[in-house]
Order: C-alpha cells, then sequence, then structure tokens
C-alpha cells in the first residue's frame, strides 16, 4: 500500500468556514439590482382539460412586467430520453397532476408576482383522475397522456437462465407482496435561481446538482448555441436527485422573462411548492417469488415491479433499468427474470433518490431471503453469507465486480456482541421488546447514464505555486470538493490549502454528466487526479532539465521537488513554479484530464452490462426497542461496516453513511407521502415525518477496505449503499422484536399495534 | 401601511430601522440588512434554518414580526466570528464534519450557542433535544453531536 500524505487523511471540508459563518450564497442568496420576481400559478385539479387562460387582470396590475402561459414555449417539451419528450415548462392543454404550473407572472417585488397570480382566470374542465398505478394498468383507466395505452410509461423486462427450472429445483419457493413508499429527497433549501438574458446569452445562478441537464434543457428550449448558456453554481443546499437534477417551470419562466424584460428575474419556490409537486422517490409495489433449496441456497428469482410514475416520465427509465439490474448483486442468481412497470397516474412525479431504483428490489429480496430462511431454520448472516457473491464475479446479466467486501462485512457484525443480543423469537419481559436485524446489499458507484458520461478537469499553476482548479462537478454537500481538492494535493505533493477549487461555471468548467449515482469521487476524482498529473509531468521535465536527470526521477512530496536519491538537489514547489513560468517566452503550465471510463457497452433494453464502474457493498446491523403496546419503535443502534473500497477523507465518508442510513432509517419507519385523489395531505415538514436529531440511533462505522482497481486511489462509492441497507436492517429488526414480517414501508406504529392485534386473535 | 420605526442591537451594533408591520424578522435581516447566512427552508417554522438568537433565546425568524426586534438583542451567524476568529462552535462544526450542505448550518450552530450559553456542559442526550427544533437531512445529526460536545469541551474556562 502506497503511502499517501493527503488522501485518506480525515482532512476537514474546503467549504468548512464559509458555511460556518454564513458566507456561503446560495441561489435564493443573490439578487441584482432592477430584478424581478416571478411567481407560479398551480392547478387546483390534478386532472383537466385547460380550457381558457385570461391573464389580462393580472397584466393590468401596477408592478406586473410579464405573464407567461404554456403556449409561450411554442409546443417545446422535455424529457430524460429522446421519445420520453413529454414534459412541458408549463401546462400546455391540460394538467396531469395537482399544483401543476399553468402560469407564470414577473413583478417588480415577491408579493405582488404571487396578487397577479391570483387575478389569472382559468377556466378547466374537470376530467376523471387515475391515482393508483394497478388501476391505471386496467383497460378502460382515464388517460394521463392520450396517446398512452394503459398509462405505461416506460417497461423493462429481464430475463436470464431459465427461471421456472430453477424454482422447480427449489425446496421452498414463496410469493410475496411488497411495497416502498413516496418519499421526498427531502432537502432544506428549496428551489430557486436568478436569471439574466443579454447579448450574452442566458445566465443563471441555480440550485442544480447536475448543472450540465439545466444548460442542455436552456439550449434547447431557447434555440441557443451552447456557448450562450451559462450556469453558475451557487453552494447548494443538498439535492440527493429527482428535483435538483432536472430542470424546473420556474427556471423556464425565469429565463423567458428575462429575455422579454431585459431584467435579472428570481424565482424561490416555497417549500409547499416543495412538498406538493417535486419530483419524489417513486413507490413500487414488487411482486418477488424466490426459490431456495433446504441450505439455504437461492436457486431462481423473479420480480413483477409497478412503479407509480405520476404524470411525466422524467428519469424514470432509468429508475426502472436500476430495479432490475442490480437485482443480481449482492447474492448468487442463477435465474433471474424482471418485468418493471412504470406506470402514469394524476400523481406528483416519481424519480430519482439516493439508492435509486435500487432500494426498492433489494428490500423486497432482502426480507424475502431472511423470511425463507427462517422457514428453513437458517441463521440471517448464514443464509447472506451462503449466497453472497465473492469478487471477482460477473453476474448472469454481465454486471462484474473487481472487489467485493460483504462476506468480510458480515463476518464482523456476526462477531459483534450486540448480534447476540437477537431475541430469535423469544418473548420479551416487559412491553419493551429488543430486536436486532441485518441487511446485506449492494450499489453502484460510478453510475452511467445513457448518452454524455465523462468528468474533466483543468489544473492551472500559478506563478507562486498555488493551483486554480476546474471542474464540472458539483458538491451538492455531501464533501465532494474536499475530495477532489485532496486528488489534486496529493498528485503535486501539496497540501489542501494550496488547491483553490472554483465553483462550476459552464463557461468555464468543464463539461460533467452530473453529481447523481455516486460518481463524482469515482469518475470525476479519476478526472481530477489525471489533471494534476499532467501539471507534473510538465513540472517535472522543467526540473529535470535544470538538474540534468531523468524527469522520471523527480519526486514531488510536502510542497517540495526534489530528485530521487539525491537529497541535494531539491527546492520548494512554489520556486519550481516560477522556474516553469517564467521559462523561455512565457510558459503556462495548464494540466487536463478526464475520466477514462473504458466499460464495454451498455444494453439498456435487455440489462445486460454495468450501469456503473465499481460496487459497493454495506453490511448493516440494526438495533430497535418496540412498545409491543404503542407500537413505537425507537432505532437505538446500528454497526454499518462498509466496503468503500478505501476511503479517501474518512471523517466525510463516516459523515455521508451516517446521513445516508438515516435517509434510510426515516423511510423504513414514518417518511411517507399521504395521498388522496392525487393530492399531498401532508405537505409540510411537520406532518411529512422527517428523523430529527432526538430520533437517531448512535452509529457505529466499520470500513473494510477491498481497494477497486477502478477507482482512484482504489475508491468506490459511499452512502447511496447506506440508505439501501437501512430499509432492509431496520425490518429485520423490528421483525426480530415482534416476530412479524412487514412487508409495506414504512412500518409505522399503527401498522405494528394492527399486526399484533391479528397475531394475537 | 403606517411603517414602524424600531430600534434594536444586531450583530453588536445599535440599529434604528422601519418596517412594514407585516414583514418578518427573517426577511428584514436578509433582504434589508443583507445578512443571507440566516436561511429560509419552510417558512413555517418548522425546520430551523432560520434560527437567531433574540434576547438570549433562539427563535424562528420567518415566525417573528420583525417589529419585535424592537428593543431586542439580535445575533445572527454573521455575528459570531470575532474578526477571523471563529467562535469555538464553529471551529467545532469545521473541525467535527458538523455539517454538510450548509444549509441547516447557521441555524444549528445558533441553536447550538444558545444552548452551550445556557447549559455549558450538556450531556448527549441534552444536546439532542437542544437541536431538536433543526432539521438536518444530510448528516443524520451523528457528526452535529461530535461537534456541539467538542466546541462544550473547548468552551471550558469561559473561552
Amino acid at each position: 500500500m502506497e503511502e499517501y500524505s493527503v488522501i485518506g487523511k480525515r482532512i476537514p471540508r474546503v467549504d468548512g468556514r464559509v458555511k460556518v459563518t454564513g458566507e456561503a450564497r446560495y441561489a435564493a442568496d443573490y439578487s441584482m439590482p432592477g430584478m424581478l420576481w416571478c411567481k407560479m400559478l398551480r392547478s387546483p385539479y390534478p386532472h383537466a382539460r385547460i380550457v381558457s387562460i385570461d391573464t389580462s387582470r393580472a397584466e393590468k396590475l401596477p408592478g406586473v412586467k410579464g405573464v407567461l402561459t404554456g403556449k409561450d414555449f411554442n409546443g417545446w417539451t422535455w424529457g430524460w430520453m429522446p421519445k420520453t419528450r413529454d414534459e412541458p415548462p408549463l401546462a400546455v392543454d391540460k394538467v396531469r397532476y395537482l399544483a401543476e404550473a399553468v402560469a407564470a407572472v414577473a413583478a417588480i417585488d415577491e408579493d405582488t408576482a404571487e396578487e397577479a397570480t391570483e387575478l389569472i382566470k382559468v377556466e378547466y374542465e374537470e376530467l376523471p383522475g387515475v391515482f393508483d398505478p394497478e388501476e391505471a394498468m386496467k383497460e378502460g383507466a382515464p388517460r394521463v397522456h392520450d396517446y398512452v395505452k394503459n398509462n405505461l410509461s416506460w417497461d423493462f423486462h429481464m430475463d436470464f437462465g431459465d427461471v421456472d427450472k430453477g424454482f422447480g429445483e427449489a425446496d421452498l419457493v414463496r410469493e410475496d407482496r411488497f411495497e416502498t413508499g413516496r418519499v421526498i429527497t427531502g432537502y432544506l433549501e428549496p428551489p430557486a435561481a436568478v436569471a439574466l438574458w443579454d447579448s450574452g446569452g442566458i445566465t443563471i445562478w441555480a440550485a442544480k446538482q447536475s448543472p450540465y441537464f439545466v444548460y442542455r434543457h436552456l439550449a434547447a428550449c431557447f434555440n441557443l448555441p451552447l456557448n450562450k448558456v451559462r450556469i453558475i453554481q451557487p453552494f447548494i443546499g443538498a439535492g440527493f436527485g429527482g428535483t435538483k437534477n432536472d430542470s424546473l417551470a420556474g427556471d423556464f419562466c425565469s429565463v423567458l422573462f428575462s429575455k422579454r424584460t431585459g431584467r435579472p428575474v428570481k424565482f424561490v419556490y416555497n417549500m409547499h411548492e416543495v412538498l406538493m409537486t417535486c419530483r419524489r422517490r417513486h413507490n413500487m409495489i414488487i411482486h418477488n417469488k424466490m426459490g431456495m433449496k433446504k441450505d439455504g441456497i437461492i436457486t431462481a428469482m423473479q420480480s413483477k415491479v409497478i412503479a407509480d410514475g405520476g404524470a411525466y416520465t422524467a428519469i424514470g427509465p432509468l429508475t426502472m433499468y436500476l430495479t432490475g439490474s442490480i437485482s443480481t448483486l449482492p447474492y448468487k442468481l442463477p435465474h433471474f427474470r424482471h418485468d418493471a412497470y412504470r406506470i402514469f397516474t394524476n400523481n406528483p412525479i416519481g424519480a430519482a433518490m439516493r439508492g435509486h431504483g435500487v432500494t426498492h428490489t433489494r428490500f423486497a429480496a432482502e426480507i424475502q431471503m431472511e423470511m425463507m430462511a427462517e422457514e428453513l431454520g437458517i441463521d440471517p448472516i448464514e443464509v447472506r453469507l451462503k449466497n453472497a457473491i465473492t469478487a471477482p464475479y460477473e453476474t448472469i446479466n454481465k454486471v462484474t465486480v473487481h472487489t467485493c467486501g460483504l462476506k468480510e462485512g458480515l463476518k464482523t457484525l456476526s462477531e459483534n456482541p450486540k448480534w447476540k443480543k437477537r431475541s430469535g423469537g423469544s418473548p420479551p419481559e416487559g412491553p419493551l421488546s429488543h430486536g436486532v436485524g441485518i441487511s446485506g446489499t449492494a450499489y453502484l458507484g460510478g453510475a452511467r447514464q445513457r448518452g454524455h458520461q465523462s468528468c474533466g478537469a483543468v489544473v492551472r499553476l500559478c506563478e507562486d505555486g498555488t493551483i486554480d482548479y476546474l471542474t464540472g462537478a458539483t458538491d451538492c454537500g455531501q464533501g465532494s470538493d474536499t475530495v477532489l481538492v485532496q486528488i489534486v494535493a496529493e498528485e503535486l505533493g501539496l497540501g489542501v490549502e494550496d488547491v483553490d477549487i472554483k465553483r462550476v461555471d459552464t463557461a468555464v468548467t468543464p463539461c460533467d454528466a452530473g453529481s447523481y449515482g455516486s460518481r463524482v469521487t469515482v469518475l470525476a476524482g479519476g478526472a481530477a487526479r489525471n489533471a494534476a498529473r499532467d501539471v507534473k509531468r510538465q513540472l517535472a521535465e522543467v526540473a529535470a532539465r535544470n538538474w540534468e536527470v531523468d524527469p522520471g526521477d523527480i519526486i514531488f512530496k510536502d510542497q517540495r521537488v526534489y530528485v530521487k536519491g539525491e537529497p541535494e538537489k531539491a527546492m520548494p514547489f512554489r520556486k519550481l513554479a516560477q522556474v516553469a513560468c517564467y521559462a523561455g517566452s512565457g510558459a503556462v503550465i495548464i494540466g487536463r484530464g478526464y475520466s477514462q471510463y473504458g466499460i464495454e457497452e451498455l444494453d439498456f433494453d435487455k440489462g445486460i452490462g454495468n450501469a456503473g464502474t465499481s460496487y459497493s457493498f454495506t453490511s448493516q446491523l440494526t438495533e430497535v426497542d418496540v412498545d409491543l403496546e404503542t407500537g413505537f419503535v425507537k432505532c437505538t443502534d446500528m454497526v454499518i461496516a462498509h466496503d468503500c473500497g478505501r476511503p479517501l477523507n474518512p471523517i466525510n465518508v463516516e459523515a455521508q453513511n451516517q446521513g445516508g442510513a438515516i435517509q434510510g432509517m426515516g423511510q423504513a419507519m414514518y417518511e411517507r407521502f399521504a395521498m388522496d385523489l392525487g393530492k399531498t395531505l401532508n405537505a409540510n415538514l411537520a406532518d411529512y415525518k422527517m428523523p430529527l436529531s432526538t430520533d437517531v440511533p448512535n452509529i457505529e462505522l466499520i470500513d473494510i477496505i477491498t481497494d477497486d482497481p477502478n477507482g482512484p486511489y482504489g475508491a468506490k462509492e459511499a452512502s447511496e449503499g447506506s440508505t439501501v441497507s437501512s430499509p432492509p436492517s431496520v425490518v429485520s429488526a423490528i421483525h426480530d422484536a415482534t416476530g412479524i414480517w412487514f412487508k409495506e414501508q414504512p412500518v409505522t406504529p399503527e401498522k405494528i399495534v394492527m399486526a399484533l392485534k391479528k397475531k394475537r386473535e | 401601511m403606517a411603517m414602524k420605526k424600531i430600534k434594536f442591537v444586531l450583530n453588536g451594533e445599535t440599529c434604528e430601522w422601519e418596517v412594514k408591520p407585516w414583514r418578518t424578522l427573517l426577511e428584514m435581516l436578509r433582504e434589508d440588512f443583507q445578512l443571507t447566512g440566516t436561511k429560509e427552508g419552510c417558512g413555517e417554522g418548522e425546520c430551523g434554518s432560520c434560527t437567531v438568537i433574540m434576547g438570549g433565546k433562539t427563535v424562528n425568524s420567518c415566525l417573528v414580526p420583525a417589529v419585535e426586534a424592537d428593543g431586542q438583542e439580535i445575533l445572527t451567524i454573521e455575528g459570531l466570528a470575532h474578526g477571523e476568529n471563529l467562535h469555538p462552535v464553529q471551529e467545532a462544526f469545521v473541525e467535527k464534519a458538523g455539517m454538510q450542505c450548509g444549509f441547516c448550518t447557521p441555524g444549528m450552530i445558533m441553536s447550538a450557542k444558545a444552548l452551550l450559553d445556557e447549559n455549558p456542559e450538556p450531556s448527549e442526550n441534552e444536546i439532542r433535544e437542544g437541536i431538536a427544533g433543526n432539521f438536518c437531512r444530510c448528516t443524520g445529526y451523528t457528526k452535529i453531536f461530535e461537534s456541539i460536545q467538542a466546541a462544550a469541551e473547548a468552551m471550558k474556562g469561559g473561552k
């Protein structure tokens, strides 16, 4: 193992200081002289035809500078794939979910804009809605999009081996119905932007997790070349997928208002708008069938997934892909069939969220596997160890795993004293029943979508030996800026204080696919390393000429440069920078690098191949106390053994895993949007329950080091893994405490009380 | 509607200001004084992102009418550091990774500061209770507890 100076160290975040002083500016913190405010008018119906819109009264209100309706965008729509471009900036002829944006107003201040939206008169013809995906699939159900039969937004099928043969070989076959809930990503910073259209084109300061998506959307919508679209990244108040990975009505309307008025235009959604309209985790029904031999070996699995897609397709095809393509990890599946259906309904849109696609089907498979092990009298850890893959491994759908710390993680947990506290079905003495649960899951890192996938980096040497580092990768809060700076510093033998990472600006920074699918450290990190090495190569040549040695013998360490084996030939890095920059007719040292993706073609239709460059493995032990009288669950402890290859900044990897696990815990125990006929009933943070400081367990983290060959310095992904491992681990613990298997998330106190009552009867 | 004249101390400086009666303290801080370190998350007093200290107690500034600032001392995140020197709570949040996206952080730090002012040696449970009005979606809170414990340690002896 190579000894690193900066990598692998518990280095405080590079943006820590500006975040604790309030200096860090987020999109809503920007304002400009002469700025207008943009507000949306939203539909009061989940499904209705727009008969007419009268904007005249709003336009006459003093202070109003413009009103937009769907027609102003000339039929332009966007979507994740060319054939799924079904979403307009503002609804045109009909509204498909409650509170969909129908019109927008720009006015001199926020209050005037809001008042004006109330003066817009929209005549609707209400249509019958459909809100349950299973109902929506039936013949004769109302159509959300007139041209889509049976409301089928997207379907995806995988069929590997021969599942019937596999089930035939099994001693036990189970079929169960599982359900995962509609969950919010839960960022606290509502979407916001300030847009400016001038002779240079569009400039927008927008809260975007993957700004290069919006860069392309705006160029297409307004028919501008990409060099006239400039997105400047403020600090991002977290994303977790979905909304901030996409464009919004507010983005398009603010830009168009600015074009028409020549003034900067700002919008900030309020939390009610966020919770009513923004993209959320798909809720999914999973019919799972699994075959198992008496000894616990899985012989086959078949899954049928029905996802509530809501009104538009968004990134749904990828969600569906991930529900199946990653089901073949982390347990050996000789036969596997998967049929996934994403269904349009008149609900808000289902989209990506941390643990994208994988969390649903992995929950079903984990719980079912443990249910079957229980029937066969096999220990929950033993059944996992029996089926767990070991690296190197190629799944039946050609997902290739180079490193895997699952077995080591599970074994570590099996030896933990906490595991010995399992009740194993013995009844509690008081009303409080203690339970211990387990899970062992996988997630992809360095994820790819279709189309452009690479990351680039530019490292510029300043003549005083400091570094400007440019990346197109956005830190949406989880710490990627820090790890990228560490990588550049490590390569050049510098400290993190010598490297300044610039904010993403599409006019300046190299194009980047986006911050999703745990791809930044793996891919933008690879690009950063290559760009820094390019600078190092150029500097080594200068130093080698100076000392008349071979460039390969120049060492960069501790802010110094010296010749291997000749310590007297040394100078400070700063000095070499001066020599290099002032050499000849004025050299300019710029390094460039891109991530070498280097993986084979992905078959998106059949589910064959790697959707990521590497795979993390998470084993999680969870302890709960369940009050058998009230059904209240207190999650007391978690132990997470996580294989992220190698943590490049252990303190930040711990922090990420803790956050991911708590997000998963909320999803397992209480988070859900309560919906009634398309209306989100709990569209506020008091009624939509996210974990608070008083709810969270003690969390112990264990790093399983596997050093993946495809990641920079051995790194794989962190934290999406623990979002996936948490729900099955929590539900397994609740089962240990109650003797009941809960197959629907979230496992609320009501469900527990009802199930205990039923069990007693 | 008539503007109301108010006088208060903001981050150590005396201010006289005229506000509309329906304006919130949060709006006044962010828009009139450009103190954008205090964030608006939900605007309904549920998330704690807008927490500031008024009269020694934490308040959700989104729920407080600006006129109530009259005669009060108000401390925002911008008033915590002394020049280049961070407050020990700020220092600890940096050292112990007590923040990720940073959006809840100003409010969280103000709650932590108010807690430590009142209870310099809080137990872990008291820390949990002390920040129970502040949501954080990124950290799962563990690193925040550790940050506040470290700050309490650093502040021993009245630092």
